[in-house]
C-alpha cells in the first residue's frame, strides 16, 4: 500500500498527489512514469513522474480529470492509500552532452514537462520553457516553472493570460527570431506534439516527443503500447517513453489510443448512473 | 485384477454450448469413483516409464496404487515430494507428449490418465486438508527469487523448505506469472494459484509484488545491498513477436498477451472490474500454440460471434494440447489451417476490418522437422474480422540481462547457462524457465525450478 501524502488541486481538472513510495523515489528520474492501481478492481494507469523527493521517499504524480480512474483518484485525500505503484518505468530524458534545450508542455503535459525542464536546468543547460493553455483558469505551476528555466512563456488559446496563440505560435517566433536550440522537448496532446514537430522541421532543430500510449504492464510484455517510429515498432514503456518526434507516426497513435474511448465513455456514464442511484437511495 | 478398459475413465466437462459463454473451469475432474476405476488400469509396471517422461520425475506408479486403494493423502504425500504444484500440473501439462507417451497402456488403446488423477488427488487434498505447511526453522540465509510464475514458485518452495529466507520479486501486482495473466479461469482457476503462494507464505517465503527488476532494484542491489546470496531469475518469456506485415499498426489488433491479460488479470470479462477489452464481433487469433488456444477461447467467452484460428501449419503440427485443440473444436472456433496473415485491412477510422490471408501447402520438412508451409500463389482470401489477436510465441524479457553486468545472454534473448542448466554467467545468479529456454511449458518450467533449488542449495554450502 502506498500512502497519499499531499494532495493538491492545482486547476479545476488538474490534481497532484504525492505518494510514499520510497523504492521509486530512489531510481526515479525525469521523463520516467509509474503505474498505478487505487483498488482490487481498479485498472493500471500509466502516469508520468511529476516530481520525486528522494530523502522524503515520495513521488509526485499530476494527473487531468479525463475518465473513470483519474476521477476515482481525485476523489482520494491525504491518508488514503494506493493499492498498488509501480516504477520508475521507461528511459530517462536524455540530457547528455547538451548545452541549450527548450521544454513546450501543453495542458496537462505541462506537469510532465516540469520536472524534465527542472532537471535540464539543474544541470546546466540553458532552458526555455513554453507551456500552453485554454485559458487563464488553467493555467498551473506558474512559479515552479519561473525557478526553473532560463525563459518562461505562457500562452493561453483565448489570450486571457500571457500571450494569445497555442505554444507554437511561440516556438516559431523564437525559431525565426534565431533562437539556437540542442534540442526540443514537447510533451503534451498528440496533435501539439504532432504540430511542435511540423514547426521545428524547417529549422532543423531535434525535437524529442514523450508518448503516453495505451498499456498494461509497463515492462514490454502486452505490446499495447506500440507506436512505429521510423517504421520500426517499439515499445513506448520500454524504448521510450520519449522519442525522435521526426520518426513518429502520429496519425496511427491519435488511432490506437482510440481503441477503448467509446467503451471507456459508457463506464464513465455507468458509474455516475451509479452514484445517482445510490445518491438518491440515501436521499430517501 | 487391472482395469483392462482400452479407454480412459471419460472426466466430465460443462457442455460446449454453455461453457462457451462462461468463464468457469470447463473440466470438472474426476469423483472418487471413478478416479479409483482410472486408478485400476494401472499395471504398476516393474521398470516405470512414465516416471522418465516426466520432466519432475513424479513416482506415477506408487501414488495411482494409493489412489486405488483410497489412500488420497498419501498419493497426495508421494506426489508432492518431487512436484510442489500438482494441481496447476494436473491442468496444463501436456501429458500426452510427456509422461502418458510413455505408458503401456497406450500401446494398445488409451494410456493410464495420469494427469487427470493428480488433478483429481491435488483437489480432494485443497478441498479435505486445510493444514498449511509449518514454517521450518531458519538457516540464515537469504535468496531472492524474481518472477512468480512456475519455475520461481517451484524454486522458493524447495528452498524455504530446506530453512532458505527466500523473498519474491514480481512486477505485477499478483503472484503467479503466466498462470495468472496468461492461463485463463476456464483452464487454471486463480484460486488454485492463490492457494499456492499462500502455502509458499505458510513456509515463510516473502512475496513482494510491484517490484520490476532491472528498474527499480538491479540485481547487482540485490545481492550487494541487500544481503542476498543468491539470485534465481525466472522472468519468463514475455515479449510478444508480431508478424511484421502492414495493417499491425491499426486499433484492433492485439498481442495475445494483451488480449489474455487484460482478461485474466485484470479481470475484464467482470462487469465491475475497470480495465476495457476489446467488444469483437468477430475474431482471428494467428497461432497455433496453447496461447493461441486460450486466446480465441476467451474471445468466444468474452461474446464474439465468430472466433477463427489462423495458423500456417495443419493439424499434425499444431503445438496446442489437443486436449485445448479438442476443447476449442468443440465450442465452435473455425480453424482455418495452412492459412497466413499476409495483411491487416482497416477501415477509415484506423479499426480492423478484415484481415487477408493465403493459403499455404506443406513442403519439405524444415529445421524443426515440421514440413514447412509454402504459399499457394493467387490463393489470397479475406476474413471478415474486427479484432486480430497474434499468439506467435514470445521471447524473454531483456530488462534484467540489459541491466546486469556479465549476464549473457543468446542470440534469441534466452539467458546463457552452463551444464547443470541453471548457473548463468554471473557467480550466485541462477536461472530457469522461459527466461533459459524460450517460451515452453509450465512443467519443464518447474523441473528447472527444481534443479536451481539444488544448485542454490549447493552454491550457498560450498561458499
Amino acid at each position: 500500500m502506498y500512502k497519499i501524502v499531499r494532495k493538491e488541486v492545482l486547476n479545476p481538472t488538474i490534481c497532484l498527489l504525492e505518494i510514499e513510495a520510497p523504492f521509486v523515489a530512489r531510481k526515479a528520474q525525469p521523463g520516467q512514469f509509474i503505474i498505478l492501481r487505487i483498488d482490487e478492481k481498479g485498472e493500471r494507469l500509466p502516469l508520468t513522474i511529476g516530481g520525486f523527493d528522494r530523502e522524503k521517499g515520495t513521488v509526485t504524480i499530476i494527473f487531468q480529470l479525463v475518465g473513470l480512474t483519474t476521477r476515482a483518484l481525485a476523489k482520494l485525500e491525504e491518508g488514503d492509500f494506493l493499492l498498488d505503484f509501480v516504477g520508475p518505468l521507461g528511459k530517462p530524458t536524455e540530457m547528455e552532452g547538451l548545452k541549450s534545450a527548450c521544454v513546450i508542455g501543453g495542458g496537462l503535459g505541462t506537469a510532465i514537462a516540469f520536472p524534465v525542464a527542472k532537471g535540464l536546468h539543474d544541470a546546466g543547460v540553458e532552458t526555455d520553457v513554453i507551456v500552453g493553455f485554454r485559458n487563464k483558469d488553467l493555467v498551473i505551476l506558474e512559479e515552479d516553472f519561473k525557478n526553473a528555466c532560463d525563459n518562461f512563456y505562457i500562452m493561453t488559446d483565448d489570450g486571457s493570460y500571457g500571450e494569445k496563440g497555442f505554444t507554437t505560435t511561440k516556438e516559431q517566433q523564437l525559431l525565426e527570431g534565431g533562437k539556437k536550440y540542442d534540442v526540443i522537448i514537447a510533451i503534451g496532446p498528440v496533435p501539439m506534439m504532432k504540430f511542435v514537430v511540423k514547426t521545428a522541421e524547417p529549422f532543423g532543430v531535434p525535437t524529442r516527443v514523450s508518448l503516453n500510449p495505451i498499456m498494461i504492464d509497463g515492462t514490454g510484455m502486452c505490446g499495447g503500447c506500440r507506436v512505429t517510429v521510423g517504421g520500426k515498432m517499439q515499445f513506448a514503456c520500454v524504448d521510450g517513453p520519449e522519442f525522435d518526434g521526426y520518426q513518429v507516426d502520429f496519425d496511427e497513435l491519435m488511432n490506437r489510443n482510440a481503441t477503448f474511448r467509446e467503451q471507456e465513455a459508457e463506464k464513465n456514464r455507468d458509474h455516475l448512473c451509479r452514484f445517482d442511484k445510490l445518491g438518491n437511495e440515501l436521499i430517501q | 485384477m487391472a482395469n483392462m478398459t482400452p479407454v480412459k475413465t471419460p472426466m466430465p466437462n460443462q457442455a460446449p454450448e454453455v461453457r462457451a459463454h462462461n468463464f468457469e473451469e470447463v473440466a470438472l475432474g474426476y469423483t472418487e469413483e471413478m478416479a479409483r476405476q482410472e486408478a485400476e488400469r494401472c499395471l504398476n509396471c516393474k521398470n516405470p516409464r512414465c516416471v522418465q517422461g516426466c520432466p519432475v520425475n513424479v513416482r506415477i506408479p506408487e501414488f495411482i496404487a494409493k489412489v486405488a486403494a483410497g489412500d488420497y493423502e498419501a498419493a497426495y504425500e508421494i506426489i508432492t515430494s518431487t512436484n510442489a504444484l500438482p494441481a496447476i500440473s494436473g491442468r496444463v501439462c501436456p501429458q500426452e507428449s510427456q509422461c502418458e507417451s510413455k505408458c503401456v497402456r497406450g500401446v494398445k488403446g488409451e494410456p493410464v490418465g495420469i494427469g487427470r488423477l493428480e488433478r483429481f488427488v491435488a483437489d480432494w487434498h485443497r478441498t479435505h486438508s486445510n493444514d498449511l505447511p509449518k514454517q521450518p526453522e531458519s538457516n540464515g540465509h537469504k535468496v531472492a527469487v524474481v518472477g512468480s510464475g512456475p519455475s520461481s514458485l517451484t524454486c522458493a518452495s524447495d528452498l524455504a523448505k530446506q530453512g532458505y529466507q527466500v523473498t519474491i520479486f514480481e512486477a505485477f501486482h499478483t503472484a503467479g506469472g503466466v498462470l495468472v495473466y496468461g492461463i485463463p479461469e476456464f483452464r487454471l482457476p486463480k484460486a488454485i494459484v492463490q492457494s499456492e503462494v499462500e502455502k509458499l507464505k505458510a513456509l515463510g517465503v516473502e512475496v513482494m509484488t510491484d517490484m520490476v527488476i532491472g528498474k527499480v532494484l538491479s540485481i547487482d542491489e540485490l545481492m550487494e545491498d541487500m544481503g542476498f546470496e543468491a539470485v534465481f531469475i525466472g522472468t519468463g518469456a514475455g515479449l510478444p513477436r508480431f508478424m511484421g506485415i502492414p495493417g499491425e499498426g491499426y486499433a484492433g489488433v492485439c498481442s495475445a498477451n494483451e488480449y489474455l491479460t487484460r482478461t485474466n488479470l485484470m479481470k475484464a470479462y467482470l462487469e465491475e472490474y475497470d480495465t476495457p477489452q476489446l467488444k469483437s464481433r468477430a475474431v482471428a487469433v494467428v497461432g497455433g500454440g496453447n496461447v493461441a488456444m486460450d486466446a480465441c477461447r476467451c474471445a468466444m467467452r468474452l461474446g464474439a460471434e465468430k472466433v477463427y484460428i489462423v495458423y500456417r501449419r495443419s493439424m499434425e503440427e499444431m503445438p496446442a494440447r489437443n486436449e485445448e485443440i479438442e476443447h476449442a473444436q468443440e465450442e465452435g472456433i473455425d480453424f482455418r489451417l495452412l492459412c497466413n496473415p499476409v495483411e491487416i485491412l482497416g477501415d477509415d477510422k484506423g479499426h480492423v476490418s478484415g484481415i487477408k490471408c493465403i493459403q499455404m501447402e506443406l513442403g519439405e520438412p524444415d529445421a524443426s522437422g515440421r514440413r514447412r508451409p509454402v504459399e499457394v500463389p493467387g490463393s489470397e482470401f479475406v476474413l471478415d474480422v474486427d479484432t486480430v489477436v497474434m499468439a506467435l510465441g514470445t521471447s524473454p524479457n531483456p530488462l534484467i540481462r540489459s541491466t546486469t553486468p556479465g549476464l549473457e545472454a543468446n542470440r534469441r534473448g534466452c539467458l546463457v547457462v552452463g551444464e547443470d542448466e541453471v548457473s548463468t554467467t554471473r557467480e550466485g545468479v541462477f536461472a530457469g524457465g522461459d527466461a533459459v529456454t524460450g517460451a515452453a511449458t509450465v512443467i519443464l518450467a518447474m523441473g528447472a525450478g527444481k534443479k536451481a533449488a539444488v544448485a542454490i542449495d549447493k552454491y550457498i554450502k560450498n561458499k
